[in-house]
Protein backbone atom coordinates (compact mmCIF):
# COMPACT_ATOMS: atom_id res chain seq x y z
CA UNK A 1 0.00 0.00 0.00
CA UNK A 2 2.66 2.43 1.16
CA UNK A 3 4.66 1.94 -2.22
CA UNK A 4 1.35 2.53 -4.43
CA UNK A 5 1.48 5.25 -6.65
CA UNK A 6 -1.28 7.02 -6.00
CA UNK A 7 -3.47 9.69 -8.30
CA UNK A 8 -4.03 13.36 -7.67
CA UNK A 9 -6.47 15.12 -8.10
CA UNK A 10 -6.51 18.94 -9.26
CA UNK A 11 -7.14 20.48 -5.58
CA UNK A 12 -4.32 18.15 -3.76
CA UNK A 13 -1.95 21.15 -3.70
CA UNK A 14 -4.85 23.46 -2.15
CA UNK A 15 -5.74 20.58 0.68
CA UNK A 16 -2.19 19.95 1.52
CA UNK A 17 -2.45 24.41 1.54
CA UNK A 18 -4.97 23.92 4.12
CA UNK A 19 -3.48 21.33 6.29
CA UNK A 20 -5.22 18.16 5.54
CA UNK A 21 -4.59 15.11 6.54
CA UNK A 22 -4.30 12.96 3.12
CA UNK A 23 -4.78 9.34 2.78
CA UNK A 24 -5.17 6.69 -0.14
CA UNK A 25 -8.41 6.57 -1.31
CA UNK A 26 -9.46 4.55 -4.35
CA UNK A 27 -6.31 5.32 -5.91
CA UNK A 28 -6.27 8.47 -5.14
CA UNK A 29 -4.25 10.91 -2.39
CA UNK A 30 -7.30 12.55 -1.01
CA UNK A 31 -7.76 14.77 2.65
CA UNK A 32 -9.53 12.22 5.06
CA UNK A 33 -9.85 15.21 6.86
CA UNK A 34 -8.58 18.80 8.09
CA UNK A 35 -9.76 20.23 11.39
CA UNK A 36 -11.43 16.90 12.80
CA UNK A 37 -13.85 14.51 11.41
CA UNK A 38 -16.75 15.44 14.17
CA UNK A 39 -16.16 19.23 13.83
CA UNK A 40 -16.34 18.88 10.00
CA UNK A 41 -19.60 16.72 10.23
CA UNK A 42 -21.38 19.06 12.59
CA UNK A 43 -20.19 21.70 10.24
CA UNK A 44 -21.37 20.49 7.36
CA UNK A 45 -25.07 19.26 8.84
CA UNK A 46 -24.94 23.32 10.46
CA UNK A 47 -24.05 25.28 7.44
CA UNK A 48 -21.93 24.81 4.21
CA UNK A 49 -19.19 21.97 3.63
CA UNK A 50 -16.75 21.60 0.64
CA UNK A 51 -16.07 18.22 -0.60
CA UNK A 52 -13.26 17.86 -3.85
CA UNK A 53 -14.83 13.94 -4.72
CA UNK A 54 -12.79 14.43 -8.43
CA UNK A 55 -11.38 11.29 -7.49
CA UNK A 56 -14.94 10.14 -8.83
CA UNK A 57 -15.76 9.34 -12.91
CA UNK A 58 -17.37 11.42 -14.73
CA UNK A 59 -18.34 10.65 -18.33
CA UNK A 60 -20.96 11.16 -20.87
CA UNK A 61 -22.84 9.14 -23.17
CA UNK A 62 -24.14 10.57 -26.39
CA UNK A 63 -25.29 9.55 -30.09
CA UNK A 64 -28.87 8.33 -31.28
CA UNK A 65 -29.07 5.24 -29.20
CA UNK A 66 -27.80 6.68 -26.12
CA UNK A 67 -30.50 6.47 -23.96
CA UNK A 68 -31.36 2.81 -25.08
CA UNK A 69 -28.13 1.01 -24.66
CA UNK A 70 -27.45 2.70 -21.43
CA UNK A 71 -30.94 1.19 -19.95
CA UNK A 72 -30.05 -1.95 -21.22
CA UNK A 73 -27.66 -1.86 -17.89
CA UNK A 74 -29.47 0.03 -15.59
CA UNK A 75 -32.96 -0.45 -13.72
CA UNK A 76 -34.12 3.31 -14.12
CA UNK A 77 -36.32 5.04 -17.25
CA UNK A 78 -34.16 7.46 -19.03
CA UNK A 79 -36.50 7.57 -21.80
CA UNK A 80 -38.81 9.51 -20.20
CA UNK A 81 -36.39 11.24 -18.06
CA UNK A 82 -37.05 15.04 -18.34
CA UNK A 83 -34.40 17.26 -20.07
CA UNK A 84 -32.69 19.26 -16.57
CA UNK A 85 -32.98 16.20 -14.71
CA UNK A 86 -30.45 13.60 -13.18
CA UNK A 87 -31.75 10.10 -11.15
CA UNK A 88 -29.88 7.38 -9.05
CA UNK A 89 -29.73 4.18 -10.85
CA UNK A 90 -27.40 1.03 -10.46
CA UNK A 91 -25.26 -0.47 -13.24
CA UNK A 92 -25.90 -4.30 -13.00
CA UNK A 93 -24.39 -7.38 -14.33
CA UNK A 94 -26.15 -10.61 -15.95
CA UNK A 95 -26.96 -12.07 -12.39
CA UNK A 96 -28.45 -8.77 -11.32
CA UNK A 97 -25.79 -7.92 -9.27
CA UNK A 98 -24.68 -3.92 -8.39
CA UNK A 99 -21.30 -3.16 -10.20
CA UNK A 100 -22.01 0.03 -9.27
CA UNK A 101 -24.10 2.82 -8.58
CA UNK A 102 -24.01 6.11 -10.34
CA UNK A 103 -25.87 9.05 -11.24
CA UNK A 104 -27.11 9.90 -14.26
CA UNK A 105 -29.18 13.18 -15.81
CA UNK A 106 -29.55 15.07 -18.66
CA UNK A 107 -27.76 18.37 -18.05
CA UNK A 108 -27.88 19.47 -22.22
CA UNK A 109 -29.25 18.07 -25.31
CA UNK A 110 -26.45 15.89 -25.57
CA UNK A 111 -27.18 12.99 -24.33
CA UNK A 112 -26.60 11.31 -20.64
CA UNK A 113 -23.86 12.91 -17.86
CA UNK A 114 -22.97 10.15 -15.99
CA UNK A 115 -21.02 10.04 -12.35
CA UNK A 116 -19.93 6.81 -11.19
CA UNK A 117 -17.43 5.92 -7.76
CA UNK A 118 -13.96 6.21 -7.81
CA UNK A 119 -13.11 2.63 -7.39
CA UNK A 120 -15.29 1.40 -9.76
CA UNK A 121 -14.95 4.00 -12.91
CA UNK A 122 -12.24 2.12 -15.09
CA UNK A 123 -14.10 -1.17 -14.58
CA UNK A 124 -17.52 1.08 -15.54
CA UNK A 125 -15.87 2.69 -18.19
CA UNK A 126 -14.41 -0.61 -19.87
CA UNK A 127 -17.51 -2.19 -19.39
CA UNK A 128 -19.73 0.47 -21.79
CA UNK A 129 -16.46 0.93 -23.51
CA UNK A 130 -17.11 -3.69 -24.31
CA UNK A 131 -21.43 -3.10 -24.40
CA UNK A 132 -22.57 -0.25 -25.49
CA UNK A 133 -24.10 -0.47 -29.50
CA UNK A 134 -25.67 1.21 -32.11
CA UNK A 135 -24.66 4.85 -32.21
CA UNK A 136 -23.97 5.40 -28.76
CA UNK A 137 -20.95 6.48 -28.03
CA UNK A 138 -18.47 6.78 -24.44
CA UNK A 139 -16.68 9.74 -23.67
CA UNK A 140 -14.47 9.97 -20.68
CA UNK A 141 -14.45 13.43 -18.79
CA UNK A 142 -10.48 13.13 -17.63
CA UNK A 143 -10.67 16.64 -17.88
CA UNK A 144 -13.01 17.40 -15.52
CA UNK A 145 -12.81 17.85 -11.55
CA UNK A 146 -16.20 17.72 -8.79
CA UNK A 147 -16.85 19.79 -5.97
CA UNK A 148 -19.80 19.21 -3.83
CA UNK A 149 -21.16 21.70 -1.61
CA UNK A 150 -23.27 20.61 1.02
CA UNK A 151 -25.49 21.71 4.34
CA UNK A 152 -28.36 23.97 4.30
CA UNK A 153 -26.24 27.58 3.77
CA UNK A 154 -24.98 25.88 0.84
CA UNK A 155 -27.62 27.18 -1.37
CA UNK A 156 -27.37 30.57 0.04
CA UNK A 157 -23.51 30.80 -0.27
CA UNK A 158 -23.32 29.11 -4.31
CA UNK A 159 -26.83 31.44 -5.37
CA UNK A 160 -24.56 34.50 -4.24
CA UNK A 161 -22.55 33.67 -6.63
CA UNK A 162 -25.06 32.84 -9.35
CA UNK A 163 -28.90 33.71 -8.92
CA UNK A 164 -30.16 31.27 -11.37
CA UNK A 165 -29.10 28.46 -8.67
CA UNK A 166 -31.99 28.79 -6.82
CA UNK A 167 -34.07 27.74 -9.26
CA UNK A 168 -32.91 24.30 -9.46
CA UNK A 169 -34.53 21.93 -7.04
CA UNK A 170 -33.53 18.38 -5.72
CA UNK A 171 -32.31 16.54 -8.72
CA UNK A 172 -32.24 19.12 -11.62
CA UNK A 173 -29.21 18.91 -13.67
CA UNK A 174 -27.97 21.75 -15.47
CA UNK A 175 -24.81 22.35 -18.00
CA UNK A 176 -24.79 26.60 -17.18
CA UNK A 177 -21.84 29.00 -17.08
CA UNK A 178 -20.68 29.68 -13.28
CA UNK A 179 -17.29 31.51 -12.14
CA UNK A 180 -17.22 32.45 -16.09
CA UNK A 181 -17.00 28.88 -17.32
CA UNK A 182 -18.78 25.62 -18.46
CA UNK A 183 -20.10 24.05 -15.79
CA UNK A 184 -22.27 20.91 -15.26
CA UNK A 185 -24.23 21.34 -12.06
CA UNK A 186 -26.97 19.35 -9.98
CA UNK A 187 -28.91 20.09 -7.15
CA UNK A 188 -28.11 16.69 -4.95
CA UNK A 189 -24.97 15.23 -3.25
CA UNK A 190 -24.14 12.12 -0.84
CA UNK A 191 -24.75 13.82 2.57
CA UNK A 192 -28.90 13.78 3.33
CA UNK A 193 -28.20 17.44 3.02
CA UNK A 194 -29.45 20.36 -0.14
CA UNK A 195 -26.67 21.18 -1.61
CA UNK A 196 -24.61 20.82 -5.60
CA UNK A 197 -22.21 18.76 -7.23
CA UNK A 198 -20.43 21.09 -9.82
CA UNK A 199 -17.95 19.85 -12.60
CA UNK A 200 -15.65 22.27 -13.76
CA UNK A 201 -12.59 22.10 -15.74
CA UNK A 202 -9.67 20.86 -13.82
CA UNK A 203 -7.74 24.13 -15.39
CA UNK A 204 -10.49 26.45 -12.75
CA UNK A 205 -10.79 23.75 -10.08
CA UNK A 206 -8.39 25.01 -7.88
CA UNK A 207 -9.74 28.76 -8.38
CA UNK A 208 -13.00 27.81 -7.90
CA UNK A 209 -12.37 25.75 -4.99
CA UNK A 210 -10.72 29.02 -3.41
CA UNK A 211 -13.25 31.39 -4.29
CA UNK A 212 -16.34 29.16 -2.76
CA UNK A 213 -14.26 28.81 0.60
CA UNK A 214 -14.30 32.58 0.75
CA UNK A 215 -17.52 32.56 1.92
CA UNK A 216 -17.15 31.97 6.18
CA UNK A 217 -19.94 29.73 5.86
CA UNK A 218 -17.88 27.46 4.10
CA UNK A 219 -15.43 25.02 5.55
CA UNK A 220 -13.31 22.25 3.30
CA UNK A 221 -14.77 18.60 4.13
CA UNK A 222 -12.99 15.58 4.30
CA UNK A 223 -13.95 11.97 2.95
CA UNK A 224 -13.94 11.51 6.87
CA UNK A 225 -17.26 13.57 7.39
CA UNK A 226 -18.63 12.54 4.02
CA UNK A 227 -18.39 8.63 5.01
CA UNK A 228 -20.22 9.77 8.48
CA UNK A 229 -22.76 12.16 7.07
CA UNK A 230 -23.85 9.61 4.09
CA UNK A 231 -24.37 6.85 7.01
CA UNK A 232 -26.40 8.86 8.48
CA UNK A 233 -27.95 9.34 5.46
CA UNK A 234 -28.68 5.79 5.27
CA UNK A 235 -26.67 5.71 1.65
CA UNK A 236 -25.06 2.65 0.49
CA UNK A 237 -21.66 2.60 0.07
CA UNK A 238 -20.10 0.42 -2.94
CA UNK A 239 -17.31 -2.17 -2.17
CA UNK A 240 -19.20 -2.15 1.25
CA UNK A 241 -23.08 -2.40 1.32
CA UNK A 242 -23.57 -2.67 -2.14
CA UNK A 243 -21.35 -4.83 -4.57
CA UNK A 244 -21.79 -7.11 -7.45
CA UNK A 245 -23.26 -9.86 -5.71
CA UNK A 246 -26.09 -7.56 -4.26
CA UNK A 247 -28.99 -7.28 -6.39
CA UNK A 248 -31.89 -3.57 -6.01
CA UNK A 249 -34.09 -5.93 -3.77
CA UNK A 250 -31.24 -6.73 -1.21
CA UNK A 251 -29.89 -3.70 -1.17
CA UNK A 252 -33.00 -1.94 -0.48
CA UNK A 253 -32.70 0.31 -3.55
CA UNK A 254 -36.12 -0.61 -4.68
CA UNK A 255 -36.92 2.83 -5.47
CA UNK A 256 -34.77 2.86 -8.32
CA UNK A 257 -36.71 0.40 -10.33
CA UNK A 258 -38.84 2.12 -12.54
CA UNK A 259 -42.34 0.91 -13.23
CA UNK A 260 -42.27 0.82 -16.93
CA UNK A 261 -38.94 -0.74 -16.85
CA UNK A 262 -40.09 -3.68 -14.17
CA UNK A 263 -42.78 -4.54 -16.72
CA UNK A 264 -40.67 -4.46 -19.96
CA UNK A 265 -38.30 -6.68 -17.82
CA UNK A 266 -36.13 -5.32 -20.16
CA UNK A 267 -32.03 -4.99 -18.11
CA UNK A 268 -29.34 -6.94 -17.06
CA UNK A 269 -30.28 -9.15 -14.05
CA UNK A 270 -34.14 -8.70 -14.50
CA UNK A 271 -35.03 -12.16 -14.13
CA UNK A 272 -33.55 -12.59 -10.49
CA UNK A 273 -34.86 -9.15 -9.84
CA UNK A 274 -38.26 -9.74 -10.80
CA UNK A 275 -38.34 -13.07 -9.11
CA UNK A 276 -36.63 -11.19 -5.61
CA UNK A 277 -39.52 -8.57 -6.26
CA UNK A 278 -42.10 -11.33 -5.93
CA UNK A 279 -40.82 -13.61 -3.36
CA UNK A 280 -38.53 -11.95 -1.46
CA UNK A 281 -34.84 -11.64 -1.24
CA UNK A 282 -32.94 -13.93 0.82
CA UNK A 283 -31.07 -11.11 2.49
CA UNK A 284 -31.99 -7.35 3.26
CA UNK A 285 -30.20 -4.07 4.06
CA UNK A 286 -31.13 -2.71 7.43
CA UNK A 287 -30.69 0.22 9.24
CA UNK A 288 -29.47 -0.33 13.27
CA UNK A 289 -29.30 1.82 16.51
CA UNK A 290 -26.67 0.11 18.50
CA UNK A 291 -27.27 0.59 22.01
CA UNK A 292 -24.24 0.20 23.97
CA UNK A 293 -20.97 -0.50 24.00
CA UNK A 294 -18.59 0.00 20.79
CA UNK A 295 -19.30 1.29 17.26
CA UNK A 296 -20.22 -2.10 15.29
CA UNK A 297 -18.19 -1.72 12.03
CA UNK A 298 -18.10 -3.38 8.47
CA UNK A 299 -17.46 -7.26 9.41
CA UNK A 300 -19.09 -7.48 12.88
CA UNK A 301 -21.65 -10.14 12.85
CA UNK A 302 -25.57 -9.52 13.73
CA UNK A 303 -27.23 -11.84 15.43
CA UNK A 304 -30.83 -12.37 16.12
CA UNK A 305 -31.89 -12.29 20.35
CA UNK A 306 -31.04 -15.59 21.42
CA UNK A 307 -27.31 -14.89 19.74
CA UNK A 308 -27.82 -17.06 16.94
CA UNK A 309 -25.52 -15.06 13.70
CA UNK A 310 -27.53 -13.91 10.97
CA UNK A 311 -25.87 -11.43 9.38
CA UNK A 312 -22.80 -9.03 8.93
CA UNK A 313 -22.87 -5.28 9.74
CA UNK A 314 -21.53 -3.74 5.99
CA UNK A 315 -20.62 0.02 7.36
CA UNK A 316 -21.29 1.77 10.90
CA UNK A 317 -19.96 3.80 13.12
CA UNK A 318 -20.47 6.63 15.66
CA UNK A 319 -23.57 8.96 14.10
CA UNK A 320 -22.11 12.47 15.28
CA UNK A 321 -25.59 14.44 15.01
CA UNK A 322 -27.67 11.24 17.24
CA UNK A 323 -24.79 10.90 19.92
CA UNK A 324 -25.13 7.13 19.43
CA UNK A 325 -23.80 4.27 17.52
CA UNK A 326 -25.81 3.49 14.30
CA UNK A 327 -24.26 0.36 11.55
CA UNK A 328 -26.21 -1.00 8.52
CA UNK A 329 -25.89 -4.22 7.67
CA UNK A 330 -27.58 -7.30 5.84
CA UNK A 331 -29.95 -9.94 7.68
CA UNK A 332 -32.65 -12.42 6.18
CA UNK A 333 -36.50 -10.54 5.70
CA UNK A 334 -37.75 -12.06 8.79
CA UNK A 335 -35.75 -9.90 10.98
CA UNK A 336 -35.93 -6.80 8.83
CA UNK A 337 -39.12 -5.23 10.58
CA UNK A 338 -38.89 -1.92 12.43
CA UNK A 339 -38.50 -2.82 16.18
CA UNK A 340 -36.71 -5.87 15.69
CA UNK A 341 -34.47 -6.40 18.73
CA UNK A 342 -31.27 -7.78 17.36
CA UNK A 343 -27.28 -8.12 18.44
CA UNK A 344 -24.30 -6.90 17.05
CA UNK A 345 -21.05 -8.80 18.32
CA UNK A 346 -17.86 -6.71 18.56
CA UNK A 347 -14.73 -8.30 19.48
CA UNK A 348 -16.67 -11.09 21.25
CA UNK A 349 -19.43 -9.07 22.98
CA UNK A 350 -22.53 -8.71 21.95
CA UNK A 351 -24.72 -5.37 22.35
CA UNK A 352 -28.26 -4.61 21.72
CA UNK A 353 -29.31 -3.46 18.53
CA UNK A 354 -32.65 -2.67 16.78
CA UNK A 355 -33.32 -2.05 13.69
CA UNK A 356 -34.48 1.32 12.60
CA UNK A 357 -35.65 3.32 9.60
CA UNK A 358 -33.33 4.73 7.20
CA UNK A 359 -32.41 7.51 6.84
CA UNK A 360 -31.09 7.75 10.55
CA UNK A 361 -30.85 11.48 10.70
CA UNK A 362 -33.94 13.27 8.38
CA UNK A 363 -32.60 14.67 4.80
CA UNK A 364 -32.67 18.00 3.99
CA UNK A 365 -33.33 17.83 -0.16
CA UNK A 366 -34.73 21.15 -1.53
CA UNK A 367 -37.80 19.63 -2.99
CA UNK A 368 -40.06 22.02 -4.86
CA UNK A 369 -44.13 22.07 -3.76
CA UNK A 370 -46.05 19.45 -5.15
CA UNK A 371 -48.40 22.21 -8.07
CA UNK B 1 7.63 8.69 31.36
CA UNK B 2 8.60 6.21 29.11
CA UNK B 3 7.20 5.43 25.86
CA UNK B 4 7.01 1.95 23.73
CA UNK B 5 7.33 2.18 19.65
CA UNK B 6 3.58 1.55 19.90
CA UNK B 7 3.15 5.16 20.86
CA UNK B 8 1.84 3.75 24.71
CA UNK B 9 3.36 5.53 27.30
CA UNK B 10 3.78 4.19 31.45
CA UNK B 11 4.36 6.22 34.49
CA UNK B 12 5.58 4.76 37.88
CA UNK B 13 5.06 5.41 41.30
CA UNK B 14 5.82 2.47 43.24
CA UNK B 15 4.91 -0.71 41.55
CA UNK B 16 2.08 0.46 40.15
CA UNK B 17 2.57 1.82 36.60
CA UNK B 18 -0.05 4.63 35.01
CA UNK B 19 -0.61 3.67 31.26
CA UNK B 20 -1.83 5.48 28.31
CA UNK B 21 -1.72 6.41 24.70
CA UNK B 22 0.64 9.29 23.73
CA UNK B 23 -0.03 12.85 22.44
CA UNK B 24 1.60 11.75 18.94
CA UNK B 25 -1.09 8.43 19.06
CA UNK B 26 -3.83 10.79 20.26
CA UNK B 27 -3.44 13.64 17.65
CA UNK B 28 -2.89 10.50 14.74
CA UNK B 29 -6.12 8.62 15.47
CA UNK B 30 -8.47 11.89 15.05
CA UNK B 31 -11.10 11.88 17.44
CA UNK B 32 -11.51 9.71 20.09
CA UNK B 33 -15.21 8.26 20.07
CA UNK B 34 -15.07 5.23 22.34
CA UNK B 35 -12.46 3.39 24.91
CA UNK B 36 -12.65 0.30 26.14
CA UNK B 37 -10.79 -0.31 29.01
CA UNK B 38 -9.42 -3.75 30.68
CA UNK B 39 -11.25 -5.17 33.77
CA UNK B 40 -9.78 -4.66 37.07
CA UNK B 41 -7.94 -8.18 38.14
CA UNK B 42 -7.11 -8.83 34.87
CA UNK B 43 -3.61 -10.38 34.33
CA UNK B 44 -1.59 -8.67 31.22
CA UNK B 45 1.41 -9.38 29.94
CA UNK B 46 3.92 -7.44 28.39
CA UNK B 47 2.71 -6.93 24.37
CA UNK B 48 -0.64 -8.30 24.92
CA UNK B 49 -3.94 -5.99 23.59
CA UNK B 50 -5.44 -4.75 26.72
CA UNK B 51 -7.62 -2.11 25.95
CA UNK B 52 -9.12 -0.70 22.54
CA UNK B 53 -9.32 2.88 21.48
CA UNK B 54 -12.25 3.97 18.34
CA UNK B 55 -11.66 6.73 16.23
CA UNK B 56 -14.86 8.23 14.50
CA UNK B 57 -12.85 5.72 11.26
CA UNK B 58 -11.22 2.81 13.34
CA UNK B 59 -10.62 0.76 15.88
CA UNK B 60 -6.90 0.54 17.44
CA UNK B 61 -5.38 -1.76 19.86
CA UNK B 62 -3.73 -0.87 22.66
CA UNK B 63 -0.83 -2.79 24.17
CA UNK B 64 0.50 -3.24 27.48
CA UNK B 65 3.75 -1.92 27.90
CA UNK B 66 4.20 -4.12 31.15
CA UNK B 67 3.23 -7.13 32.63
CA UNK B 68 1.34 -7.48 35.99
CA UNK B 69 -2.20 -7.24 37.71
CA UNK B 70 -4.66 -4.48 36.34
CA UNK B 71 -5.42 -2.60 39.53
CA UNK B 72 -7.57 0.50 38.37
CA UNK B 73 -9.66 1.17 35.43
CA UNK B 74 -10.31 4.82 33.97
CA UNK B 75 -14.41 4.07 33.50
CA UNK B 76 -14.90 7.69 33.22
CA UNK B 77 -13.18 7.56 29.77
CA UNK B 78 -16.55 5.52 29.05
CA UNK B 79 -18.75 8.80 29.21
CA UNK B 80 -16.23 10.91 27.80
CA UNK B 81 -13.98 9.76 25.38
CA UNK B 82 -13.16 12.96 23.98
CA UNK B 83 -10.63 13.24 27.54
CA UNK B 84 -8.12 11.34 25.21
CA UNK B 85 -7.75 13.73 22.73
CA UNK B 86 -8.01 16.63 25.49
CA UNK B 87 -5.26 14.99 28.12
CA UNK B 88 -3.75 12.16 26.50
CA UNK B 89 -0.80 11.51 29.49
CA UNK B 90 -3.16 13.31 31.49
CA UNK B 91 -6.53 12.63 33.21
CA UNK B 92 -6.88 10.42 29.69
CA UNK B 93 -4.88 7.36 31.36
CA UNK B 94 -6.18 4.07 30.47
CA UNK B 95 -5.26 1.84 33.32
CA UNK B 96 -3.09 1.07 36.25
CA UNK B 97 -1.68 -1.67 36.72
CA UNK B 98 0.83 -3.68 39.69
CA UNK B 99 3.95 -4.36 37.66
CA UNK B 100 5.75 -8.24 38.93
CA UNK B 101 9.04 -6.82 37.66
CA UNK B 102 9.65 -2.70 37.44
CA UNK B 103 12.83 -3.12 35.31
CA UNK B 104 10.94 -4.10 32.61
CA UNK B 105 11.04 -0.50 32.17
CA UNK B 106 13.99 -0.24 31.69
CA UNK B 107 13.71 -1.49 27.62
CA UNK B 108 11.18 1.61 26.97
CA UNK B 109 12.19 4.71 25.69
CA UNK B 110 12.09 7.96 28.27
CA UNK B 111 10.81 11.31 26.70
CA UNK B 112 14.22 12.68 24.47
CA UNK B 113 14.09 9.26 22.58
CA UNK B 114 10.87 8.90 21.87
CA UNK B 115 11.18 12.10 20.33
CA UNK B 116 13.84 11.16 18.67
CA UNK B 117 11.80 8.03 17.65
CA UNK B 118 8.86 10.14 16.21
CA UNK B 119 11.12 12.23 13.77
CA UNK B 120 11.94 8.80 12.30
CA UNK B 121 8.10 7.67 11.30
Amino acid sequence: MTDEILKTTPLNAAHRALGARMVGFGGYDMPVQYEGVLAEHRWTREHAGLFDVSHMGQCKITGADAISQFERFVPGDYAILKAGKQKYSLLLNESGGIIDDLMAGKPDHDGLFVVVNAGNKDEDFAFWSANLSGTATLTVLADRSLIAIQGPEAAEVMVAHEPVLAEMAFMDSARLMLFGVDCYVSRSGYTGEDGYEISVPNADAERIWNTILQDARVKPIGLGARDSLRLEAGLPLHGHDIDPTTSPVEGALTFALSKSRKEAASFNGADRILKELAEGPSRVRVALSVKEGAPAREGAEIADADGNVIGKVTSGGPSPTLGRNIAMGYVPPKYADLGTDLKVIVRGKAAAAEVVAMPFVATRYHRKPKA
Amino acid sequence: MKFTKDHEWVSLDGDIATVGISKHAAEALGDVVFVEVPEVGKTVSKGDSFAVVESVKAASDVYAPVSGEVVEANDALGTAPETVNADPVGEGWFARIKVSDASALDALMDQAAYDEYLTTL
